[in-house]
């Protein structure tokens, strides 16, 4: 709900947990639904004397993302205690960064349909997951639980938290953003980005101000929105309560809110009377972040393209609308298969015969392009079959079909099965003023004027032909052969 | 020949080389001088799993460098189903799962752990009178205090029950319970031995370190501990090894007087006993120089600031969740932490976690904690500057000998005065070792030697000739 006399200000702050083997400070394994505490030491358990390292490849995928994000590298980062009790954490401290964070105000670019937009990126750090309580008894949730119990295995995992601008509007474009931010950093391999387990979450910062007052308004923090479409939502009900409290004369308190996806409803968690104080200090059991400039080069040097750039030289050099570019990137895996597909066919056509027939033939197997029995060599020959019309394009589906059942060679499958256009006009001829005879009904109806009946001799033509005539070929000579043309 | 218990570590692992004695019989004669404890000096005896591993030793070809010679063990070093408490009822009964760096290299080098020692409480004390079990008594004089934090690795060493032991240094707790028991007490660099396992107190200051009844037997200890350990990140490369002295002069040594440290506040039979000490320095080849340390006078200040503020987060992990006490008397998760921690920690813990609180609360943290960083590095840079002119500095260890059982345990800020020439040291990460050097009203007086960082080697030897010149008896009056 959009309304011209107010404008949402909106800040994401984002926590991806990081691609590691180990966790963020202890050599503990990372997984997901294993049994409960199975990963778990001294550590991550805050046994008396046990002290946190460093986890140098999560340094790395921070500084990864750094990159991507356009943000300076700290020449020198520190880790600080977060104080609070809570049974999800065992140190009753989360070691994160406060004041010196790994990564400095950059730039995160995306796209909509209207070109390309920024958000300013205020900075990203590096801090530890706490561990998972289940609420036994009751729906799930704390209130009314009968007990809850604790599952560390979580506990201590690598998390990157990138804190944006207030350069947002709408809930349309958090999600836009957030969508693209998420593919960046999973085809980074810096995250799994898989919301639904919570190994990325976001939380929006949002305030409403009337239109072209600089002055921001209270903000309120929103949580719980695992996914685009509830991200969407809650935003744009969170702006249109506020709009309509700011309406009535009200005023927003500043305070965390809880979104319930299910009825969609925005229920308070504490106002900020009840905030903590959270004595952050300097981790004295750490050293600084001092990453060796020389590496944070090489790691700078070996980004791969970013899926934004890539999908801006589609369209630029390829030629490629905004949705193809957009479908086409959406994993590292298909993007590298469709350029592998374009390098040896007409791009736009190896766009629409990877996103469409490809995909939906292969959707039905429950196969990926890239793992499937189709190469982008053989895909790339069927496509310069039929776009030098050597088979007619329901046969190249066909020849489709049948690479994907057996990884055959195309060519062979055209053989072998006699799938080859008729390139013999003389033949199509003859077929055509065979059946323009058996039909004289509808070869009259032709003749009155009722174009849409060349539908039916095509039809009829490339049965006769089992497909193997080119149907805009029959329909010309139907036309010539019964009007004469 | 003296008795088993008489021996030095030194001596002792001569013997057991030359298969003169066997670590069964050394182990055997310190555990019972243990388990009869007349000093409270130790909180958990080990017998059986000290008798377990003297006989593995005995038995083995060739003997490890240690040769299984006994040693007591600072309850605040985490050692694996051999219960550890950090002289808390917050940990009664707690048996570790893992055991601390240093303890585990030391057992790897043939050490014998026969128990654990008394404690102030998390370190946090300085006449182990803060202990939740009961204080250790001075071998020297039973009515008096062994000092601390330490005092119960000191007292065991002093009165006999071990040739040596391990203790824990936060802003003096190893040198200053080393010299109100007249021994030796080292606190290396920070960083040269790993915190791992070393339940913290205030963790930029804490160090372990060994005491001893001569310098010789304290640096072949912490020989075996130093060096980087992956499990604390805090930990250092050590360059070179630790030498075990022999120097006997101390030509060329200048020797910085810290004036500070020698004036107002410290007892004049103190002072007489470390003048005479310096006096020796001379003697030795060695000149003194009178130094300054301008921000001293700001070390307690600063101190009582930064090590109650991490105090108060390292302490929090101890809520009753996971191991430890857990109060009976708890409705809801709040309740359970509150009562928890008033049932299990005691008054001088609670007192500092308050303090810490406070300091790193919202709108005084850089008033309190900003403002007590800043004044560390001042004081850091005054040792720099007085390393520029001298090799060691020297002082005395603690402005007074031995104070009675209960002197001070109603006046914090007299207890706080104790580690008056020790912390300055302490903040600034540097390497000191006390040794004894004389005696004032029947008790031994410490004499406080430091260094710049990683200079343990010089150190010591300075420490070795010193005590070799002093030639002080260890042995207390009357111990039987």
């Amino acid at each position: 709900m959009s309304d011209a006399r107010w404008e949402a200000v909106i800040g994401i702050e984002i926590h991806a947990q990081l691609l590691t083997r180990t966790k963020m400070f202890c050599g503990c394994a990372l997984s997901f639904g294993d049994d409960p505490n199975v990963h778990t030491c001294p550590v991550c358990l805050a046994h008396p004397g046990a002290l946190p390292v460093t986890n140098r490849e999560a340094v790395r995928l921070a500084i990864v993302a750094g990159h991507a994000l356009g943000c300076e590298i700290a020449e020198r980062s520190v880790f600080s205690r977060k104080n609070y009790f809570y049974p999800d954490l065992p140190k009753a401290y989360q070691i994160s960064q406060y004041d010196e964070p790994v990564c400095l105000g950059g730039t995160f670019r995306y796209l909509t349909e209207d070109g390309e937009r920024t958000v300013g990126i205020t900075r990203a750090h590096l801090e530890e997951d706490a561990a998972k309580l289940i609420h036994t008894g009751g729906d799930g949730r704390r209130a009314g639980a009968e007990s809850s119990v604790v599952d560390f295995n979580r506990g201590g995992t690598p998390l990157l938290e990138i804190v944006t601008e207030p350069d947002l509007r709408s809930g349309a474009e958090a999600a836009a953003f957030l969508k693209q931010l998420r593919q960046t950093l999973v085809q980074l391999g810096v995250t799994d980005g898989n919301m639904e387990q919570g190994s990325m979450r976001a939380d929006a910062n949002i305030s409403v101000r009337p239109a072209g007052r600089e002055a921001f308004g209270t903000k309120t923090e929103l949580k719980n929105m695992n996914s685009f479409t509830f991200l969407e939502r809650g935003i744009t009900a969170e702006i249109a309560r506020q709009i309509a409290v700011l309406e009535d004369g009200g005023t927003i308190t500043q305070e965390t809110l809880h979104y319930e996806p299910t009825p969609g409803e925005i229920t308070s968690l504490r106002s900020k009377e009840e905030a903590h104080d959270y004595r952050y200090f300097p981790e004295p059991d750490l050293v600084p972040v001092v990453p060796d400039r020389a590496w944070v080069e090489e790691i700078r040097a070996s980004l791969p393209e970013l899926p934004i750039d890539r999908r801006e030289r589609w369209m630029r050099d390829l030629g490629l609308t905004f949705e193809d570019a957009e479908v086409l990137s959406e994993t590292a895996e298909l993007a590298g298969y469709f350029e592998a597909v374009a390098a040896v066919a007409p791009p736009k056509s190896a766009a629409n015969w990877v996103r469409g027939e490809l995909r939906a033939q292969l959707r039905e197997r429950g196969e990926e392009p890239w793992e499937s029995e189709v190469t982008p060599a053989a895909l790339g020959e069927i496509i310069a079959m039929a776009e030098a019309r050597e088979i007619s394009m329901p046969n190249a589906k066909a020849v489709l079909a049948e690479v994907v059942a057996t990884g055959a060679a195309p060519r062979e499958v055209v053989e072998a099965k006699g799938l080859g256009a008729i390139s013999d006009e003389t033949e199509l001829i003859a077929i055509v003023d065979r059946l323009l005879a058996e039909n004289a009904a509808q070869a009259q109806q032709l003749r009155d004027g009722r174009d849409k009946v060349v539908g039916f001799f095509v039809g009829q033509a490339m049965r006769a032909t089992q497909g193997r005539a080119d149907p805009a070929r029959v329909g010309e000579l139907v036309r010539e052969r019964a009007l004469g043309g | 020949m003296a008795g088993l218990t008489d021996l030095t570590a030194e001596q002792a692992i001569a013997a057991l080389r030359a298969r003169e004695i066997s670590s069964v019989d050394l182990t055997e004669a310190h555990l019972a001088r243990a388990e009869a404890d007349d000093w409270h000096a130790f909180l958990a005896v080990d017998r059986d799993g000290a008798l377990a591993r003297a006989r593995e030793i005995d038995a083995m070809p060739e003997r490890p460098p240690l040769a299984g010679v006994p040693i007591g063990i600072k309850d605040a070093l985490s050692t694996r189903d051999l219960v550890t408490t950090s002289g808390s009822k917050i940990l009664e009964g707690f048996r570790p799962v893992y055991t601390a760096t240093c303890v585990d290299r030391l057992e790897r080098a043939g050490a014998v752990v026969i128990g654990k020692t008394n404690m102030d409480e998390f370190a946090m004390g300085s006449s182990t009178e803060n202990s939740a079990y009961g204080p250790t008594l001075n071998p020297w004089d039973r009515t008096r205090v062994p000092g601390g934090s330490s005092g119960g690795s000191a007292a065991c060493v002093a009165a006999r029950q071990v040739p040596w032991s391990l203790g824990s240094d936060t802003g003096g707790s190893i040198r200053q319970p080393a010299a109100l028991c007249g021994i030796v007490g080292v606190k290396p660099t920070y960083g040269a031995i790993s915190r791992y396992g070393l339940i913290a107190f205030a963790s930029s200051l804490d160090q372990v370190g060994p005491f001893a009844r001569t310098v010789r037997d304290a640096s072949l200890l912490l020989g075996h501990m130093v060096g980087r350990d992956p499990m604390d990140a805090t930990s250092l490369d050590w360059p070179d090894p630790i030498a075990v002295p022999d120097a006997e002069r101390l030509d060329g040594v200048r020797v910085g007087v810290v004036e500070e440290l020698m004036g107002e506040g410290v007892d004049p039979g103190v002072r007489d006993a470390v003048e005479a000490a310096l006096r020796t320095v001379e003697d030795l080849g060695g000149t003194l120089v009178p130094v300054h340390l301008p921000h001293s006078r700001y070390a307690l200040s600063t101190y009582y600031l930064i090590a109650p503020a991490e105090a108060s987060a390292n302490l929090a992990r101890f809520d009753g969740i996971r191991y430890g006490h857990r109060t009976d008397h708890a409705e809801n998760l709040l309740e359970t932490y509150e009562n928890t921690r008033a049932e299990g920690f005691g008054p001088e813990v609670k007192r500092r976690i308050m303090l810490g609180t406070f300091a790193l609360s919202s709108g005084y943290y850089d008033a309190y904690y900003g403002q007590a960083q800043r004044v560390r590095t001042l004081i850091s840079r005054d040792f720099e500057e007085v390393f520029s002119q001298v090799d060691v500095v020297a002082s005395p260890t603690s402005p007074t000998v031995a104070f009675p059982l209960g002197a001070r345990t109603a006046d914090p800020l007299a207890m706080y005065l104790s580690d008056i020439c020790t912390i300055p040291v302490s903040l600034a990460g540097l390497p000191s070792a006390s040794i004894p050097c004389g005696v004032s009203d029947g008790m031994p007086v410490g004499l406080q030697l430091a260094g710049p960082a990683l200079s343990e080697n010089r150190l010591l030897a300075t420490a070795h000739a010193l005590e070799t010149a002093l030639a002080f008896d260890t042995r207390p009056p009357g111990l039987a």
